[in-house]
């Protein structure tokens, strides 16, 4: 039987150390002891990208990602996404666009955005579908999730 | 002086959610994201046979593990539950038989779920299998066992229904065109990316608390205080937030009645959470539905008749299946003038997961059928599909054939919106070989008019509390679930205070702290509940306008509410007249020294409509909505792709309450129709379903998703809250069929059978070049 280890890590800039055991998933981890539950679970197999969160600046599915292989990581969730001044403009635009209508997806969506935003301002159409094309959303038909994309890139675009 | 500025009605505006920036924060709690000290997870054993007889089941191995707290069998919760009262047929787990592979069999709690696995795993099951009924054909043969025989008279039918007005066969007789077809609808369903989860509790006074991801919290609340033998009044039932549903949690579920139960058996809090692929036995989806349909047409177009049978192959339980026989045939009398109609329906058993209510519940099949068939008159006859449709439509204030008083009807002005935008009547049959545009059209209902369960009480009431801090609470037992609810209700409110729908406090799903709301199907909230609001807060805002009159020693016709406030004093909006006002605050401590404590309750019961026909129980509605929309395909001969470029589309929801929301619900029916359309099917082999997971599940990722471009119709319907219809459901039973007329426009063919799938379409490709056509 493979024993438990420490794992050390920081969750949104926090230093994290807690024992987990070796099949667990980041996923596990973040919403068991950490209670992070903004991290959504869809599919446990990595099928619908709900369960997205950055680990050293890029996207990855929590819940086909092993916790012990993110020992020394930064890791980053929905709940460090936005700052005391507000939220980012990718979520405030979801938001002014009701683009989370049920909002199990979003979380999931902003972090996979989060990502496309730092890595490439200036993602064109094809490379925005792209980024988009590995989160499923059953309720909006992806149009207002598109609508609030190209307004925070924008937004993104005036900032830096 | 001071000009008054009203605050800005809210009604009509694109605006986000009061409840929106919790879902973009990820802190909307859904039920698995609760947790209770000294909960305990369950898992399920579930049958691997789509009929069986369970011989023996042994615990003992699995009971014996370290960390297994306990587990339940079907012998222990015998009483059978459904929402529908002449249904009742299911259990939370198998009673002496099986009857789909998938079905929960035990179920068992532990410290963990990886523990709960574990001793899933090590149940033995016992079956002596019994030859399985699988198809249409295994369910209408009298010779295949019976796979429930609890009724008087056992057999694989659930219902029959078969209802008829004018006189067809007269009708037949005078069309210039008669057309009659089959068509088979698929299976297909919810894939909601929450999982169905429940969380039970014992309080310390012996009472318990149900946290479901319901969509239906007073149907869940009554069954299972029934199913467990408790009082109604001792059971809490608590929707917190649910990831979407789309019909596909209006039953109760075994994760409601086995967390419960074990709850109490246990004496510990117990939390289900489905698996991925436990979704898909769960399912209760769209009925793969096999179709006969024959129309008569006048040489101008007119509808003279119209015959339709409907087989709906309904999996191994109820569910909403009785409702589904009669939506399966009551709503082709809309929106086109129908003078002589006919229907059979036959709602059918087999060894499958139960079928249900999915979005457009049982009128998305036939309306398939339907305005394929218009299509395919308006090219017998040389007329424009817009046109044929156009000189078809009914006119407002109309009864249909089969009984159903329509108010309000949009369906002319969303046909010429689509038609417009699309260039439709130019562009058709113009975009060269393997592009189309097609037009079809729809109507549907906005909740039913009579309740499932006999009664004579509101089927929505909603609670309005104002108190002195100015904070107004409204409470409904309704169910959001993404669609908007809480909004809905808070901008409906505000608009009759001058508030902002962010001033408004929305407390919903709870049946101890809310009034009952009969729940979110068949597209009655915004009908209904936005009706019991306004019910609740106008004699509320009678008694703010008395009171502020007699202050201001104005007459009370002079109030308004919503005048801006004095930005010195930073006050917010104030009530009174162009001369004089009061703060809000003020306006409600006046009020409240008069009238005391600002409470009241309103409710909303359906108009009593009597019908010709008493038979027309389930289908009539207290008012409609329509849609019209246009898709636009490109065909891939080589390949056999079909890819949905752009769809327009218009849909009367009577007024638009938040721009934003009737926009993105109308989005979402045109995804979820196109799902339907190109890649969606729940299949089987042998009972087996082929596909359980979200890779092999084909629903439309961002790439397969069309550019839609909507088009609200306002018809203001005079029963509806401030003129308000539906806006979430209807607009999905025209994409389908809209899609198969495009592919026609582009290939020539006509395909009966969704999902067109690139198989599909090669094969009718091939058929077509063998018999030496194009």
């Amino acid at each position: 039987m493979p024993t438990d280890r420490i794992l050390s890590f920081t969750v949104n800039g926090e230093p994290v150390r807690l024992l987990v055991e070796p099949a667990q998933t980041l996923l596990e981890v973040l919403r068991g002891p950490l209670r992070l539950t903004g991290t959504k679970h869809g599919c446990d197999v990595g099928d619908c990208g709900a369960c997205t969160v950055l680990v050293d600046g890029a996207p990855r599915l929590s819940c086909i990602t092993l916790a012990v292989g993110c020992e020394g990581a930064r890791v980053e969730t929905i709940e460090g996404v936005a700052t005391p001044a507000g939220p980012d403009p990718i979520q405030a635009a979801f938001d002014h666009h009701v683009a989370a209508q049920c909002g199990y997806c979003t979380p999931g969506f902003v972090m996979t955005l989060r990502h496309l935003f730092a890595e490439n301002p200036t993602a064109n159409e094809a490379e925005l579908r792209e980024a988009l094309g590995s989160n499923l959303c059953r309720c909006t038909g992806y149009t207002k999730i598109l609508t609030a994309a190209r307004e925070a890139q924008a937004i993104y675009a005036g900032k830096s | 002086m001071r000009q008054p500025e009203p605050v800005p009605s809210p009604i009509g505006a694109y605006a986000r959610k009061i409840d929106g920036r919790e879902r973009i924060a990820g802190r909307a709690q859904f039920v698995a994201d609760l947790t209770v000290p000294r909960m305990a997870h369950a898992k399920f054993v579930r049958s691997p046979h789509p009929h069986a007889r369970i011989v023996a089941i042994h615990l003992d191995a699995a009971l014996a593990l370290p960390g297994v707290f306990g587990a339940c069998i079907g012998e222990e919760l015998p009483k059978r539950y459904g929402v529908i009262p002449v249904a009742q047929d299911e259990t939370a787990l198998a009673l002496g038989k099986v009857r789909y592979i998938g079905e929960p069999v035990v179920c068992i709690a532990a410290v963990d779920e990886e523990t709960a696995h574990r001793a899933c795993a090590a149940v033995r099951v016992d079956y002596e299998v019994l030859p399985p009924v699988l198809t249409i054909e295994d369910a209408l043969d009298a010779s295949k066992p019976v796979i429930h025989d609890y009724a008087r008279k056992p057999s694989n039918v659930l219902r029959r229904v078969h209802q008829a007005y004018g006189n067809v066969d007269a009708g037949f007789a005078a069309a210039e065109v008669v057309i009659e077809e089959e068509y088979v609808y698929p299976g297909s369903t919810h894939a909601a990316l929450e999982s169905h989860a429940a969380l039970a509790q014992v309080e310390p006074d012996g009472k318990l608390t149900l946290w479901s991801s319901t969509q239906n919290p007073h149907y869940v609340h009554r069954d299972v205080a029934r199913v467990l033998g408790l009082r109604e009044q001792d059971v809490r039932l608590i929707k917190p937030a649910v990831g979407a549903g789309y019909g596909g949690k209006c039953d109760p579920f075994c994760t409601d009645i086995c967390s419960a139960y074990l709850a109490r058996k246990l004496g510990r809090p117990v939390r289900i959470v489905l698996e991925r692929e436990e979704v898909f036995y769960a399912h209760r989806g769209r009925h793969p539905t096999r179709l006969w349909l024959k129309m008569g047409f006048s040489a101008a177009g007119d509808i003279t008749a119209i015959d339709f049978k409907a087989w709906a192959d309904g999996g191994a339980y109820a569910s909403y299946g009785v409702v589904t026989s009669y939506y399966l045939g009551v709503f082709m009398t809309l929106p086109y003038r129908v003078e002589n109609y006919r229907f059979e329906s036959h709602r059918l058993y087999t060894n499958k997961p139960p079928c249900g209510p999915k979005r457009g519940h049982g009128a998305i099949q036939p309306r398939f059928a339907l305005e394929a068939h218009l299509d395919k008159a308006a090219a017998r006859l040389g007329l424009d599909p817009a046109e044929l449709r156009r000189r078809n439509c009914i006119e407002p204030n109309t009864e249909t054939c089969n009984g159903l008083r329509v108010t309000s009807v949009g369906i002319r002005e969303c046909i010429d919106a689509v038609v417009k935008a699309s260039g439709y009547e130019t562009r058709r049959g113009t975009l060269g070989p393997g592009r189309g545009l097609g037009l079809a059209a729809s109507a549907y209902m906005c909740g039913a008019l009579h309740p499932v369960y006999q009664n004579e009480m509101p089927h929505s009431a909603v609670q309005v509390k104002i108190d002195r801090s100015g904070e107004v609470v409204v409470s409904a037992g309704t169910a959001d679930i993404g669609q908007g609810s809480n909004h809905m209700l808070a901008g409906l409110v505000a608009a009759e205070l001058g508030l902002h729908p962010e001033d408004i406090r929305v407390i919903e799903g709870d049946t101890s702290l809310t009034p009952v709301d009969l729940g979110s199907y068949s597209s009655r909230v915004t009908f209904m509940a936005g009706n019991a609001a306004l019910a609740g807060v106008r004699p509320l805002r009678a008694k703010i306008v008395e009171a502020v009159a007699a202050k201001l020693g104005c007459a009370p016709e002079e109030v308004r509410f919503g005048l801006a406030g004095h930005p010195e004093r930073g006050d917010g909006p104030r009530v009174g007249t162009e001369t004089s006002d009061v703060s809000w605050v003020d306006a409600v401590w006046l009020a409240e020294e008069r009238f005391g404590p600002l409470i009241h309750a309103g409710g909303y019961t359906p108009p009593k409509i009597g019908s010709r026909f008493r038979r027309q129980s389930v289908g009539p509605s207290p008012a409609y909505s329509f849609t019209a929309q246009v898709a636009e395909v490109a065909v891939d001969e080589e390949t056999g792709e079909v890819r949905v470029e752009k769809v327009w589309v218009a849909h009367d929801c009577g007024r638009v309450l938040n721009l934003a929301i009737v926009e993105g619900q109308i989005e979402g029916c045109v995804y979820m129709g196109v799902g339907e359309a190109v890649s969606e099917e729940q299949a089987y082999d042998k009972g087996l379903i082929r596909a359980p997971s979200l890779l092999e599940y084909k629903v439309p990722t961002i790439h397969e998703c069309p550019e839609i471009v909507v088009f609200p119709v306002e018809s203001h319907d005079p029963e509806g809250p401030l003129g308000a219809k539906e806006a979430g459901e209807g607009p999905q039973l025209s994409t389908v069929p809209a899609i198969a007329n495009a592919i026609h426009d582009a290939t020539g063919l006509w395909l009966n059978d969704p999902p067109f799938t690139p198989e599909k379409v090669l094969r009718a490709l091939d058929r077509r070049r063998r018999s030496g056509g194009r």
